[in-house]
């Protein structure tokens, strides 16, 4: 570790802080932010978020060496933590911190972009379902019952270790699309009661199309559902990429993912065990993250339950 | 139930063949889509000679096309019979017999342990709301919630397998002294190695189970008939007991539904782990040896729990919560 390292994490640091705290100061105006802000976890976990995403981003400034360079394989494996080494090596010695910063990029990214894929889906076809009803929700939604009844780690297993080499954008199209049917359903339930109200049949009233009447004023009053949902499928997401990486079918080798380098540690983990607890501990990190700022934005957008 | 009712549970049961009748049918094509011969090569090089390969190709049917192979699936699924299972040279139907005990055991064993101290927790932490116990509990539960399950187990199995030697590290029992269940030993031999698999699902399962209850338990706390109990005086412990509680346990029957299907998917890779020899274990490796007919089989399974999950857990509403028989009775749809 060098002092550029060292620096560099620090301000990654002092900008995650600043950040939610400028965030904090300018959220105190409103009631929603306010709400949000009482959760001490939500503040917390997104500052964790922001550092990470720094991180992740940053990656080549924080990262001392090479991610996949195997640094010295006759006297460098599994070197125990040190100074120099801060996470310790892996088998191949291969620093075991310098794969955690390059992981946070894999990892973080197949999270939001497969949530990306399955929020989107899910949006559509609930607002579709919810909004035209008759056949159409008929047929959808009978479609999101059979989705719902897939065993999902079965799908995907056997769409990435059947197709051998899945490219990345396919791993994430594939975790997309196996992710979206909860969030239809909630969708599809805010619809149901939205499209009832007044302001909607004003707008109908007023001339304006189907497509303008649900995406400008039926889908944004459906937000909280979607951002809770969106929060907490970043998570899910990431946790099926490990298990996907740990059982060897997810991210290719000798790209680091978190999940794949649980999978690479395991095998000694009773001799180096600090190569399987790190990247365990970055993604429990980031999945309480988010699951906090879930609570707080469910208690932030749902006046209804009592803040808890 | 009324007559409303019984039409209701027919429709229901008809929509649930139908579901897993669509899961079947999707999981048949996905996998006889897929590149690669059962007995083809892995991973570049031949594996088996190219015409063993063909006669055996030919033996179980796969050169027709795909919708007869599908036809002469269902025909045989109609008759009862999984079909034979390639890479274990046995039925499916025993292949699967023989792992549903241990999948059930320790499935059973981590619902118990995720409900008993999941429901504990949460009315203990909705009693002492927003003091000192909620708030460790509340972080500890938001923690071990986020943990990947699997790196849990690695993090047991290190622990208490490996450092301090408490539990065995690893398979169903004893091979030497119990490579059957057959006496009281052999009964307290499988639930030793039953510990640490249970404690890693059981554990995570718990505290979402726990977060879940102590936000159901707050949201009865609001309604109006806790308030008009505890103005009339009776006891806390009674109104926690007898009023929030039971209220509150309506929502958990939903909760019991989803988790589940959890019994068998939660499972894959725990069971990996600890080489537990159940279904999830079973199902994977079926997967990678493209065994047809045995993924088709556990697939079926699988959505089958999903769906009797949900059935019953929305009986059970229905009897437990008379509100809900009365919509069904009046022709609203029962639960969402």
């Amino acid at each position: 570790m060098t002092l550029g390292t060292w620096l560099t994490l620090f301000v990654a640091l002092v900008v995650a802080a600043e950040a939610v705290r400028a965030l904090r100061h300018r959220g105190l105006r409103s009631e929603r932010w306010r709400r949000f802000f009482r959760h001490r976890t939500a503040s917390w976990g997104l500052g964790i978020l922001a550092f990470l995403v720094i991180v992740a981003l940053a990656a080549p400034l924080i990262a001392p060496f090479d991610p996949n360079k195997q640094l010295d394989i006759l006297h460098l494996t599994n070197h125990a933590p040190s100074w120099t080494f801060l996470l310790g090596t892996d088998y191949l010695s291969r620093d075991v911190w310098s794969r955690a910063v390059y992981g946070a990029r894999v990892s973080l990214g197949i999270g939001a972009l497969g949530t990306l894929v399955a929020v989107s889906l899910g949006t559509l076809v609930g607002a579709a379902a919810g909004y035209y009803q008759r056949w159409i929700e008929a047929v959808l939604m009978r479609g999101v019952d059979v989705g719902l009844a897939l065993p999902r780690i079965f799908i995907l297993l056997m769409a990435v270790a059947l197709w051998d080499g899945l490219p990345f954008a396919a791993l994430v199209i594939a975790i997309g699309l196996t992710s979206w049917f909860g969030t239809s359903r909630l969708v599809r339930a805010e619809v149901l009661s939205l499209r009832q109200r007044d302001f909607v049949v004003a707008a109908h009233a007023l001339g304006a199309g189907t497509g303008r009447v649900i995406f400008r004023h039926v889908l944004p009053n459906a937000a909280a559902p979607i951002i809770v949902s969106a929060a907490l499928g970043v998570g899910n997401v990431l946790l099926l990429e490990a298990s996907l990486s740990f059982l060897g079918i997810g991210v290719k080798p000798p790209g680091a993912s978190w999940g794949n380098m649980i999978a690479d540690g395991a095998s000694s983990i009773y001799t180096a065990p600090w190569s399987t607890l790190f990247p365990g501990l970055a993604i429990s990190l980031v999945v309480m993250s988010l699951n906090a700022v879930a609570d707080g934005v469910r208690d932030a957008l749902d006046p209804r339950e009592e803040p808890a | 139930m009324t007559g409303g009712g019984a039409a209701w549970l027919a429709r229901r049961l008809v929509a649930s063949v139908a579901i897993i009748f669509a899961v079947v049918t999707f999981v048949f094509i996905l996998i006889h889509l897929a590149p690669g011969k059962p007995c083809g090569q892995v991973g570049g090089g031949e594996y088996v000679d190219r015409a063993v390969c063909d006669q055996l190709v030919k033996q179980f049917g796969l050169d027709k096309s795909i919708p007869e192979q599908y036809w002469l699936y269902l025909v045989a699924l109609a008759h009862g019979n999984f079909g034979y299972s390639f890479s274990l040279h046995r039925p499916v139907r025993d292949a699967i017999a023989d792992t549903i005990p241990f999948t059930l055991q320790l499935a059973g064993a981590a619902l118990v342990l995720d409900f008993l101290l999941g429901l504990g927790l949460g009315i203990y932490q909705a009693v002492r709301v927003n003091r000192l116990p909620d708030v460790v509990l509340g972080n500890v539960t938001l923690f071990i919630y986020s943990l990947p399950t699997f790196w849990l187990a690695l993090l047991l199995l290190l622990i208490f397998g490996e450092k301090l030697r408490w539990f065995p590290v690893g398979g169903p029992n004893d091979l030497i002294f119990c490579p059957a269940v057959d006496s009281l030993y052999c009964v307290a031999d499988r639930f030793w190695h039953l510990v640490l698999p249970a404690s890693t699902l059981g554990l995570v399962g718990a505290a979402g189970t726990a977060r879940f209850q102590r936000a159901a338990m707050l949201e009865v706390a609001t309604q109006d008939f806790v308030r008009t109990a505890r103005a009339k005086g009776v006891p806390e412990r009674r109104v926690v007991l007898r009023h929030q509680l039971r209220n509150a346990l309506l929502s958990f029957i939903t909760r019991f539904g989803l988790a589940f299907p959890f019994l068998l998917t939660g499972a894959v890779l725990i069971e990996t782990i600890y080489a537990w020899p159940g279904m999830g274990r079973l199902a994977f490796d079926a997967i990678l040896s493209r065994d047809y007919p045995l993924v088709t089989a556990t697939a079926l399974i699988a959505s089958t729990l999903v769906v009797a999950g949900n059935l019953l857990a929305d009986i059970l509403l229905g009897i437990a919560d008379p509100r809900l028989r009365v919509r069904a009775d009046i022709g609203l749809v029962l639960a969402t």
